[in-house]
């Protein structure tokens, strides 16, 4: 290991191991795990050592920042290897740790091994629900391999580094998504999961194609990928390749952090099992477009029209996500929309500028809407227990582990599907822990006093409310869906009555799975803390300040927080005059559907989207690799350049070229003239052999006379 | 002492008598005579030599000729007797079977 560049106390030779210990993890559950699998012990040595390599990297990055904290926010570097030297691009293996990016390990590593230790008893009873007790040791080598590649998209030094984590971080995205890839999310046979899967992947490679051309734009500038080069070199260079640069990377950000328009993958995404649903398309992964843009904050700083337009599609995608969580009915996909959400609220944060308040709110975030997913998680896995429960108790009882699936396909007409808020209701009897755990992820992102999500959703409103009025009042509405959808989800799943048999037999999970839920939820309503809008509490503002320069710390706004907290307690009354005073009843439609209409049916359509991009984009590519597949490449290369130009004019080169002139006329005639030669001749010399013995000694005769003559007269 | 060019004008009458014979002639037979006479005008010419500058070379060479000679006519006649048999005919003219 090479030494740094500067020399300083500290824990900072620790910087590469916050991806080494979780590679650790991952080699020995990817070398052992199969042996560990075999011991009845098994499965807790796999999810024990998977979270306890991520639990390493998480002291390790605490003590990381705990380093830039004593050197009063001093960046370090530290290089581990050689990458690529050519020419003049000098491109090392090498970490910054500085207070943003140890901001980021602690979020990735801490919510991360909270997320692990959490799916130790999630993934047990997933695998016996789905009857694959292999796959068990696949998942955890697959969430350490995540912590393994976000890591490295935090901890890079240079762009390029970057793009190998945000590059790893969307194949591992890809595995866990379609990691029941045989399956749908009712556990049926289908490709819906693995369609899931490679959606967002394509979505993702459309987002990091803009990432590549930025990165080539800025190579071509700069000459240079590492951070601080390029941002000392932006300084002289026309806006007019800075706004190329930056909106290029805008597509990134949102393809990886799904904003419009490449969001739809992450609806989809939900296809995965809900840890991941909770570390990567909820609390890290999809922040890494926040954390790209909040990182080339000198590169915006300098272009306020590029900042304008991502404030502005964080800002739509906000608003726009958030009409559609309002008409979904499973779960989860609620809580996938009020990320995509959540979300625009961080893109449109740091187009503002804002890059506190965006990376404020995208710990804060991490916090509840972990603790949300893996809550809705617990729901899910409860319904299914009480869902498996009954399907024993009426006398069908599973001597294999895949009966719970067969059992449904054998004896109801209709697949149980437990992720759905029609099926629930009730459940703050029969799941009690979870039901409080929920209400304060579900108030956290209400943006409720004082919740963490109050404090990081405030401070956004309040700098959109000082530069941007069209955002702020983007947000502020959204805001107000937040509170609404939240609030039905609530009234939904936890009170009125089970309107299905499962949910009114619904068991609590155990503490395995509820404890990492208490840490989330102490985190979620004590978050705000970090950096509370009060004279000496800017704690976040500094810290960040050290990297992001000096940002200015906004105060409480009293108008600002007014509006929001009215707004959500308001939409918090709506939702419970909705679907709380009267809840619903098993088949009844949503209550919105009848007053709202088509906009209602928009809603629950998810506004079309998906089949307008298939429409628009799926069906045009199948076109046009049609016409390429059909009329260029069979019609015109096969049938007509292939059969007709290159076999055509083999042919004649073969049978009147060659055949017919060279080989006939050539090379037969030639022989054919030797053959006739030695005919005509031997014709003549024949005659000579008349078989008279007499005419042959005359001949030996006269020769002799002819060489004596010659020898002679020589 | 009969000098040596009267005998090489008498080898050299010898040899175109022989040679003559040999050509014109169609039984074989007188052909052998013909040989013999073309073989015999050497050896007198070699014998002649021999004398003239007093050496036995030449006399050894006619001994040796005479020799195959009498082998060359051995085998011959046997031919000839061949021949006769089975074509009743010694007609040299008559025997062009390897007529081209």
């Amino acid at each position: 290991m090479l030494l740094s560049e500067t020399t300083s106390n500290g824990f900072f030779f620790l910087a590469p191991w916050i991806v080494f210990f979780p590679l650790l993890g991952l080699l020995t559950n990817l070398i052992f795990g199969g042996w560990f699998m075999k011991q009845p012990w098994g499965e807790k040595a796999v999810g024990w050592i998977a979270s306890a390599a991520s639990g390493a990297a998480f002291v390790a990055s605490a003590l990381l920042a705990y380093s830039v904290s004593a050197a009063h926010g001093e960046m370090m570097r530290w290089t581990i290897g050689e990458w690529i030297h050519i020419g003049t691009l000098q491109l090392d293996w090498t970490f910054r740790v500085d207070s943003l990016s140890t901001t980021m390990m602690l979020v990735v590593s801490g919510v991360g091994t909270l997320i692990h230790i959490y799916a130790i008893g999630y993934m047990r009873e997933d695998v016996r629900f789905k009857s694959d007790l292999g796959r068990y040791q696949r998942f955890f080598v697959f969430f350490n391999l995540f912590i393994v590649a976000m890591m490295i998209l935090v901890g890079g030094d240079s762009y390029m580094m970057l793009f190998v984590g945000w590059e790893g971080v969307g194949l591992c995205s890809f595995l866990l998504i379609g990691f029941w890839y045989e399956m749908d999310t009712l556990a049926r046979p289908s490709w819906a999961n693995s369609n899931a899967a490679k959606k967002a992947f394509i979505a993702n490679r459309i987002g990091d194609f803009g990432f590549l051309i930025a990165a080539f734009i800025m190579f071509w500038t700069f000459r240079s990928f590492q951070f601080d080069q390029v941002f000392e070199a932006a300084k002289n260079i026309p806006p007019g390749i800075i706004v190329a640069i930056t909106l290029f990377m805008l597509i990134g950000v949102a393809g990886k952090s799904a904003q419009i328009p490449l969001y739809v993958w992450l609806p989809d995404a939900m296809a995965g099992p809900t840890p991941v649903s909770a570390l990567i398309h909820a609390a890290t992964m999809v922040t890494a477009g926040v954390y790209l843009i909040a990182r080339s904050a000198p590169l915006y700083s300098l272009v306020p029209q590029a900042q304008n337009i991502v404030a502005m599609t964080g800002a739509v995608t906000a608003l726009f996500a958030a009409t559609i969580a309002v008409g979904q009915y499973d779960i989860k996909k609620v809580l996938a929309y009020s990320t995509i959400s959540q979300l625009g609220f961080m893109v449109a944060a740091v187009g503002m500028g804002a890059y506190v308040a965006g990376m404020f709110h995208l710990v804060t975030h991490a916090f509840f809407k972990a603790l949300l997913f893996l809550s809705a998680g617990s729901v899910i896995l409860g319904l299914e227990r009480g869902h498996h429960h009954l399907a024993h108790h009426e006398g069908h009882p599973s001597t294999s582990l895949r009966a719970g699936s067969e059992h449904e396909g054998n004896h109801s007409e209709e697949v149980f599907d437990p992720g759905d808020m029609r099926n629930m209701g009730g459940l703050r009897k029969t799941m009690p822990v979870t039901f409080w755990l929920y209400m304060i992820g579900t108030l956290a992102l209400a943006g409720i006093v004082p919740f963490a999500g109050f404090w990081s959703k405030d401070e956004i409103l309040l700098d959109a409310n000082l530069h941007y009025p069209i955002v702020y009042w983007l947000l502020t509405i959204a805001a107000f869906f937040t509170a609404f959808y939240m609030g039905r989800q609530i009234w939904m799943v936890f009170f009125g009555e089970a309107r299905h048999e499962a949910a009114a037999h619904a068991e609590e999970s155990k503490p395995i799975i509820t404890a990492p839920l208490m840490v989330l939820a102490a985190l979620s309503i004590l978050g705000g803390a970090l950096n509370l809008p009060f004279e000496g509490f800017h704690n976040l503002t500094q810290w960040l300040g050290h990297t992001l320069g000096e940002v200015e710390a906004g105060d409480l706004n009293w108008m600002v927080a007014g509006i929001s907290t009215v707004l959500a307690l308001v939409a918090i009354l709506v939702s419970w005059l909705i679907y709380g005073r009267n809840p619903l009843t098993k088949g009844q439609p949503d209550p919105l559907k009848k007053p709202l209409g088509f906009i209602f049916t928009g809603m629950e359509n998810k506004w079309f989207v998906d089949e307008i991009y298939w429409a628009a984009f799926v069906d045009r590519y199948v076109d046009i690799s049609r016409f390429l597949a059909d009329v260029i490449d069979w019609r015109f290369w096969h049938d007509w350049f292939h059969d007709k130009v290159i076999a055509g004019t083999y042919n004649w080169l073969a049978n009147v070229a060659l055949n017919r002139y060279a080989d006939q006329k050539g090379i037969d005639a030639f022989a054919n003239l030797l053959g006739a030669a030695t005919a005509k001749l031997s014709a003549t010399l024949r005659k000579v052999q008349n078989g008279f013995v007499r005419s042959y000694a005359l001949s030996i005769l006269l020769g002799v006379v002819l060489i004596l003559g010659y020898l002679l007269l020589k | 002492m009969v000098p040596v060019n009267y005998y090489i004008i008498l080898s050299a009458i010898l040899f175109t008598l022989g040679a003559l014979g040999v050509l014109v002639r169609r039984n074989p037979l007188i052909i052998f005579m013909s040989i013999e006479l073309m073989l015999n005008s050497a050896n007198l010419a070699m014998v002649a030599f021999s004398s003239a500058i007093k050496s036995f070379s030449g006399q050894i060479f006619v001994f040796f000729v005479i020799a195959v000679a009498a082998a060359e006519v051995a085998v011959g006649l046997a031919l000839i007797v061949q021949i006769f048999k089975s074509r009743h005919s010694i007609n040299v003219d008559e025997m062009n079977n390897l007529k081209g």
